[in-house]
């Protein structure tokens, strides 16, 4: 017999996509758009040439980093909304390093990894920061991350304006621009750039980290059971301290990416809502690493084709901010389901009272 | 310092404070007054964040619509009183998590707002007039500083009543014991999950009031960059007020002025430090969060079943 729980994790969340899908169906048909026109467009955009495909995955590339950042602390029963400050601050300290390498003129194999080495380094110390608060001085995590964000974003703000500004950038207040010669391009004459790999890879590497290894086990095992694992002797600060870290370095090289193959440049376009949305994402994947990458890809898809959705159907660019709601609304009321479902559950039908 | 008197400057900068202050805190005092009285329920509502912003839009549009911007007030709390229905209907099943619903509503209240609220960035709707305070005073500054809007006093009226109702009442009572003890609450034949429902309810409907004072007094128009993250800060002003409807008072004043500072130093030529006087309030309730999560003291004062704190 096939695993019940994994089945669940599958049937689930497809079938909670697959509600939210009818929701919104019914939600155009009120407002006299056609559904099906919908459906073909959000295919026409996200998947049917090389060129909406490349423009889904070009988007899909943070949407993974960032819901890994958010689904490794949850399996070690964190909730962490500092993603998106790890991203913004991750990508500043890039910008920000790269100004003295350029300008000595080094090549890029030397810029680009200590350029991706310093976003990693200072999301992993920001996100970690709210780990370290919630062990040691028993700061809810949730809370302490959301205000980290905004302390993030403001401090960025204020270099960004003040002492980092290039005073070339008259309208939109930005750091020195890298130029064209140190821009991350395309991979392998394709319009997507690395980022797509480097958030593959690291898909790849924590699954294996959290599913095959004995930090896996310990940090699953505090995420089910805080006490027992006090109990066991497990090193549970640093447990939760490395989860978070991770989970900010990940943001920092959505950030790096953001910088080097996107804006070329640090400014507010950083705080783009990528870590708002990888919290969607990384519900939608049952926190599973692996199972992040199909459905950032899916976003992707679907923010890929908003455009066109735009153009062809007249309707505003916030549509696919009301679908996302609506998979997120019915995705955890989805959550209730699990163990419940009659047909996988037979023996259970009869034992409650 | 553009100007050559110190302190002619310094009191420009002081009155645009108060009234910076005050026009400011009015959205944080309703979201804040809402979430404290979710919160003592128990419940965490992260969402009223999508309250405020589809609270303004609707307000707006109803203003816009009926010729009338208490109606538009009405159909804001309204709206949120549908959305903080929906989130406690959501968060009485089992195995849901309430801190990811509230992400949820703040998502789709946003959408939403944005989705409909298109027609109306251009179109002029009828505003909420203010009590003219500083009708006294033959100072144009005073007089602008202290140009009140009435839901300012309403906001503050209604914090006095709940402050009251949470403590001498028996409605009070019932909303602490459900917050403190779900257990105990179900002991008395307390509706856990009803309380709970209502608190949130509630909690929506000031929270979308206080949406349609940004769209309807202060900025005054409706637009996608209106509210900065008013709804998620008041999450942490309650915290910041420790779950106390007459501290949440004081709390969104010294949140405003954070917030007017800025502003108001711009107002004289300093431009210095903007973003850290924005940064100020998430900075300080950080602090306070961090000495005080380990006190007895603090511990007494929050709800004890709130999923935050555990």
């Amino acid at each position: 017999m096939l695993n019940t729980r994994v089945l669940e994790s599958v049937l689930i969340p497809l079938g909670a996509l697959l509600a939210s899908a009818l929701i919104f169906a019914v939600f155009l048909l009120a407002l006299g758009k056609s559904p099906v026109t919908f459906l073909s467009l959000v295919w026409t955009g996200g998947f049917s040439s090389w060129f909406s495909i490349q423009s889904a995955l070009q988007r899909a590339a943070p949407l993974i980093l960032t819901g890994l950042a958010f689904a490794i602390p949850a399996r070690i029963g964190l909730t962490l909304l500092g993603a998106e400050g790890a991203v913004v601050i991750g990508g500043f300290a890039a910008a920000a390093v790269a100004i003295p390498l350029v300008g000595a003129g080094l090549p890029t194999a030397i810029v680009w990894p200590v350029m991706a080495l310093a976003a990693m380094a200072v999301g992993a110390v920001w996100v970690g920061l709210a780990g370290w608060l919630k062990h040691h001085r028993g700061v809810n995590e949730t809370i302490s991350s959301l205000l980290l964000t905004y302390i993030a974003i403001a401090i960025v703000s204020f270099l960004i304006e003040g002492p980092f500004r290039d005073p070339g950038s008259a309208n939109k207040p930005s750091t020195m621009p890298l130029g064209s010669d140190y821009r991350i391009g395309g991979m392998f004459d394709s319009s997507v750039h690395w980022g797509l790999a480097a958030g593959l890879l690291l898909a790849a590497a924590l699954w294996v980290l959290m599913a095959r290894t004995p930090f896996g086990f310990a940090a699953r095992m505090t995420g089910g059971n805080l006490r027992a694992a006090q109990g066991q002797g497990l090193p549970v600060g640093r447990l939760l301290v490395a989860c978070c870290a991770i989970a900010g370095a990940c943001a920092g090289v959505a950030g790096f990416f953001e910088i080097a193959a996107i804006h070329g440049q640090a400014n507010a376009s950083l705080a783009a809502g990528y870590g708002f949305t990888g919290i969607l994402v990384a519900f939608l994947a049952r926190h599973n690493p692996l199972a992040v990458v199909p459905v950032a890809i899916l976003f992707g898809a679907l923010d890929a084709s908003g455009g066109l959705v735009q153009r062809r159907m007249e309707m505003p660019d916030a549509t696919m901010l009301v679908l996302q709601g609506i998979i997120f609304i019915v995705l955890l009321v989805s959550d209730t389901m699990y163990g419940r479902l009659p047909f996988l559950n037979p023996n259970r039908s009869g034992a409650r009272t | 310092m553009t100007d050559a008197d110190p302190i002619a400057s310094l009191m420009i900068v002081f009155y645009a404070l108060i009234g910076g202050a005050i026009r400011v805190s009015t959205p944080f005092l309703f979201v804040a007054l809402g979430e404290c009285l979710t919160e003592k329920s128990g419940r965490i509502n992260l969402g009223l964040e999508g309250n405020l912003i589809l609270g303004a839009m609707i307000g707006y549009a109803v203003s816009y619509n009926s010729g009338s911007a208490w109606a538009g007030v009405l159909a804001a709390g309204g709206v949120g009183v549908v959305l903080g229905v929906a989130h406690g209907w959501i968060c009485k099943l089992p195995k849901v998590n309430d801190i990811a619903v509230g992400l949820a509503f703040m998502g789709l209240g946003t959408g939403l707002a944005f989705f409909f609220g298109k027609p109306y960035i251009q179109p002029s709707a009828p505003r909420l007039t203010s009590v003219p305070l500083g009708a006294w005073s033959d100072s144009p500054q005073v007089q602008q500083a202290l140009q009140v809007n009435p839901l300012f006093f309403i906001g503050i009226i209604l914090a006095v009543f709940l402050w009251w109702m949470l403590r001498s009442t028996r409605w009070g009572l019932v909303i602490r014991v459900t917050g403190d003890s779900a257990a105990s609450a179900k002991a008395m034949g307390v509706n856990v999950d009803g309380v709970r429902l209502l608190a949130t309810a509630a909690g929506g409907c000031l929270a979308g009031i206080g949406g349609a004072f940004l769209s309807l007094s202060y900025p005054g128009s409706w637009n996608e960059g209106l509210s900065s993250g008013q709804g998620l800060m008041a999450v942490a002003l309650v915290i910041f007020a420790r779950w106390n409807p007459l501290r949440c008072v004081l709390a969104a004043l010294l949140f405003g002025a954070a917030g007017a500072l800025g502003p108001s130093l711009q107002s004289i030529g300093v431009s210095f430090g903007y973003h850290f006087f924005n940064a100020a309030p998430y900075i300080v309730t950080l602090g306070i969060m961090i000495a005080s999560a380990r006190s007895r003291s603090a511990a007494v004062e929050a709800p004890r079943e709130l999923s935050i704190i555990k």
